[in-house]
């Protein structure tokens, strides 16, 4: 079961009312990401960013010991008396390699905790909300009351939606 | 959030968010035009022709192209790095102004970051055919190998080059696909045709768009501009290490990185310029690419034109007290030897041209700056031809000087290049949204014209995030 919000601030207010009435919101589907939502919905912060550093890390290990190891023991050249370890020229491969894992490892991170890949099938709540509307969705099946979809209902006319729809995914 | 009332509104025309999504997803939704169809031709044909050319350099070698014991990077090179710098607008606004919490950016980051990948993918063409043998072009990766193995030379600013480059245009591809994927799940739920309907799913990659989606997209978003930010630095510091770690009077200095960098984001506004000019007005995004997004852009130029005018100054000055003579000859020889003209076009377009920005009247004139923007790119061209041809021409040696003109094969290599660049655009423009429709929606409440500015209608206080 899903409610239709038109505003992005009629949404936020709506999560909180809803959460303050004991309700479990399943999920909410906007057009564009809203500031304050997540935390509306209690929903913890990603740990993106920590796989972007640990992949970071990963790179610029790989680069570092990658020509160490050519460098010095694989293949040593003398290039006009310098020294085969020679850091300070290792450093832009080293910046590169730190940013192309970080920038990939993150991305694919990401695509794979959102489920999305080529040819993924989407589940779509209501092809507005990538548009204009703003969804707040309800799980609910063959056991769920009568009582309780009523009161689910209540509450989100209650707070400001649109439309109320059920649909079965 | 409050915002300034100072501040400009970035769209205009009252809009909604379903008419935020009319007006941008329109181009995609509906025929291409008979335009369109004769500019895709005509650039089209131009690509084709670029490759030919490439194919006899590659039949026939190199000797096709002016080059010679003396002069050996000319068109070639000032291609490149013409076409790298352009690159680099696309990346400083979507990370750079992204940090700097910059809303207009917004209105042009996909586009620009569009040409971003473009560009960068014309640069790659011209190292890789200059090597002669193509075939072998990936000599250039350390991977092992049974020469030895043999592993490429750490120490080159050129294997810099090349890590430098790719990575760039991995980080820029992930970066715009990134922001590209919900704005594709939006043309997929607008599809009327379920073939349509399939095929932007595919792309889309099934995006949902559910609040922890979104909290990723912003961690995403974030920590790719804080990468982005210093790797958009790195890449033209390291094209200009190519040059000043030589000992090429004329290439061996210092400023060369903060100076190429600027230099590069200077062509790359002017570029971004140029196809937004004609995008806008071409598709009706007026409202949304407004004239205060053009006159930021050209603050921009102000800035960049102006650091990148204070490096020529200073290069001649420090020519002249280095007391080098060769260093001293290599400067005379390009403001009065026979290139002068291109040193002149040079400095006419970079350093005059951009300075006429502080007028605030020409800096909001739309036909103004389109022929500003042009003026521009050819003076960055002229630069990086100035940089590379003068310094080489006259060597330490006075019976090697000789001169450098293009062959018909390295003109027709260059516009093809540019053919190559229009024709992905136009694709571009035709099959996704040109303006990053999701992030637009997300600044409407602060920077709408029916929330902030003259022609408010709503209180800011009736609309502040609690």
């Amino acid at each position: 079961m899903y409610g239709l919000y038109e505003d992005e601030e009629i949404l936020i207010k709506a999560v909180k009312k809803v959460r303050a009435e004991g309700l479990k919101i399943h999920d909410c589907y906007t057009p564009f990401p809203v500031h304050g939502l997540d935390d509306a919905m209690g929903l913890r912060m990603t740990k993106l960013h920590s796989a972007g550093f640990i992949f970071g890390a990963t790179g610029t290990l790989t680069a570092l010991s990658f020509i160490l190891w050519i460098t010095t023991n694989n293949y040593p050249i003398n290039y006009g008396g310098k020294p085969y370890l020679s850091l300070p020229s290792w450093i832009p491969i080293t910046f590169e390699l730190t940013v192309l894992f970080a920038s990939v490892g993150m991305f694919l991170t990401y695509l794979y905790l959102n489920r999305l890949a080529p040819g993924m099938k989407s589940e779509i709540i209501d092809e507005r909300t990538t548009c204009h509307m703003f969804a707040m969705t309800f799980e609910i099946d063959d056991h769920t009351t009568d009582a309780k979809k009523a009161e689910i209902r209540k509450v989100l006319s209650d707070s400001g939606a649109v439309e109320i729809h059920e649909k079965e995914l | 959030m409050f915002v300034s009332p100072l501040r400009e509104p970035l769209i205009q025309g009252h809009k909604t968010y379903k008419q935020i999504s009319d007006d941008i997803c329109a181009p995609v939704e509906t025929k291409p035009s008979k335009a369109w169809f004769l500019a895709t031709t005509l650039s089209g044909l131009l690509a084709i022709n670029g490759f030919v050319m490439i194919g006899l350099t590659i039949t026939y070698g190199i000797g096709l192209w002016g080059l010679n014991k003396t002069v050996g990077w000319a068109w070639d090179i000032t291609n490149f790095v013409w076409w790298i710098g352009i690159g680099h607008a696309g990346t400083l606004i979507s990370a750079i102004l992204l940090l700097f919490r910059q809303k207009w950016r917004t209105g042009v980051n996909r586009s620009a970051e569009a040409m971003t990948i473009f560009a960068v993918m014309c640069a790659s063409f011209f190292p890789i055919i200059h090597m002669g043998r193509v075939w072998l072009a990936f000599f250039i990766f350390p991977y092992p190998n049974t020469r030895g193995p043999v592993w490429v030379n750490f120490n080159s600013p050129l294997l810099w080059d090349v890590f430098a480059i790719s990575t760039y245009f991995t980080v820029s591809l992930v970066f715009w696909y990134t922001g590209l994927i919900p704005d594709l799940a939006l043309i997929r739920d607008r599809a009327k045709s379920a073939f349509t309907k399939k095929m932007y799913n595919i792309f889309c990659f099934g995006w949902k768009g559910t609040a922890k989606n979104w909290q990723r997209f912003e961690s995403i978003s974030l920590v790719l501009a804080g990468l982005s930010t210093p790797l958009v630095l790195s890449v033209h510091t390291i094209v200009s290490f190519d040059f000043a770690t030589s000992v090429i009077p004329g290439w061996h200095t210092t400023i060369f990185p903060p100076y190429f960098v600027a230099g590069a984001i200077f062509s790359g506004f002017a570029m971004v310029l140029t196809l937004m000019l004609v995008v806008r007005r071409v598709f009706n995004l007026q409202e949304y690419i407004t004239l205060g997004h053009i006159e930021s852009m050209n603050k921009v130029i102000i800035l960049t034109g102006s650091i990148v005018g204070v490096a020529y100054i200073t290069e001649l000055f420090t020519a002249w007290y280095s007391g080098n003579p060769y260093e001293q000859y290599a400067f005379l020889n390009r403001s009065m030897g026979p290139y002068w003209w291109s040193y002149w076009g040079m400095m006419t377009c970079n350093v005059v041209s951009p300075q006429l920005f502080w007028v605030r009247k020409l800096r909001r004139s739309v036909v103004f700056t389109f022929f500003m923007s042009i003026f521009i790119n050819v003076g960055m061209w002229f630069e990086r031809f100035v940089i590379i041809v003068t310094s080489t021409h006259r060597d330490f040696i006075v019976s090697s000087w000789t001169m450098y003109y293009p062959t018909t094969v390295e003109i027709f290599i260059y516009i093809g290049t540019i053919g190559f660049f229009m024709t992905l655009f136009l694709i571009f423009a035709k099959v996704a949204p040109v303006i990053a429709v999701a992030e637009v929606k997300s600044i409407l409440k602060t920077a709408g014209d029916q929330y902030t500015g003259p022609n408010a209608v709503h209180k800011q206080d009736d609309h502040s995030h609690h």
